[in-house]
């Protein structure tokens, strides 16, 4: 198994770095570029999430991002102590609907379900979030 | 560092953004300051060439959610042109053909705004 980890601020200016980050390691494991787009546009996603909703902006605060990858299996786990959010009210939106009324927030965690195999959440309140993003190679 | 520029031009009253680089929750607030000052000068047919565009994530995609329904109230639109197929996808994946004009080149988008015979809600890509 190969794992490695990045911590970086709660800026949107790092979201470049974690993108790289994520390409360069779901490259290397043999992913094709189409692939490896879609990896880091997920995981830009969830990042995007925890500056925005679990941190509120605030650059103080850390988020860390793990490569897990091993076995055909290609995982993320993007982690903050942020405020908690109950999964279970993330639903899978109409998108006709959705667009129609020219909503505009939500369209991201939309986006990492189609973009990858799987999500999970793991929410322990007061101490932890992390998202799992995890994509399966192809044989 | 991620890297976004937008340029401007204009051709027969259509006002028109060039995008360049990475379009994320970083960059977004510039465009969204670019359609913000052409509304705020009542400039509401606008097209955006994605020509240059290297990527695009929802906080972009969001900025022309924001401001598409107070563009069609005064009889403009936004059409977008040139898009890598990367790109086109994210849009894709959102459903954006349903509800904009997507162009190949930017020349029929301009056109397209002096043809009102034509659905304004069709797909052409």
């Amino acid at each position: 198994m190969k794992t490695e980890t990045i911590h970086i601020e709660s800026r949107t200016e790092r979201l470049s770095a974690v993108r790289e980050f994520v390409s360069e390691a779901a490259r290397t494991f043999g992913f094709s570029e189409e692939d490896v787009g879609k990896i880091a546009l997920a995981v830009d996603e969830a990042c995007t999430n925890v500056i925005k909703h679990a941190y509120r902006f605030d650059p103080t605060k850390k988020i860390a991002i793990t490569v897990h990858a091993a076995n055909g299996t290609f995982e993320i786990r993007i982690r903050d102590n942020g405020n908690a959010f109950d999964p279970g009210r993330i639903h899978q939106p109409d998108m006709k609907e959705y667009m129609t009324h020219f909503r505009r927030g939500g369209l991201g965690v939309y986006l990492m379900r189609s973009l990858m195999d799987k999500v999970e959440y793991e929410i322990k309140p007061g101490k932890m979030n992390e998202v799992r993003l995890i994509k399966f190679l192809a044989n | 560092m991620s890297d976004f520029k937008i340029g401007l031009r204009e051709q027969n009253s259509v006002h028109i953004l060039e995008l360049k680089g990475y379009l994320d929750a970083h960059t977004a607030p510039k465009l969204e300051e670019a359609l913000q000052n052409l509304l705020g000068s009542s400039r509401y047919n606008i097209v955006v060439n994605c020509k240059d565009l290297s990527y695009i994530s929802s906080a972009g995609l969001g900025v022309f959610m924001a401001f598409i329904e107070d563009v069609r109230k005064h009889s403009g639109d936004i059409k977008l042109t040139n898009m890598s197929p990367k790109v086109y996808n994210v849009f894709d994946l959102l459903g954006f053909p349903l509800l904009y004009e997507i162009f190949k080149e930017e020349q029929d988008a301009i056109t397209r705004f002096f043809d009102k015979s034509k659905n304004p809600s069709s797909t052409l890509q």
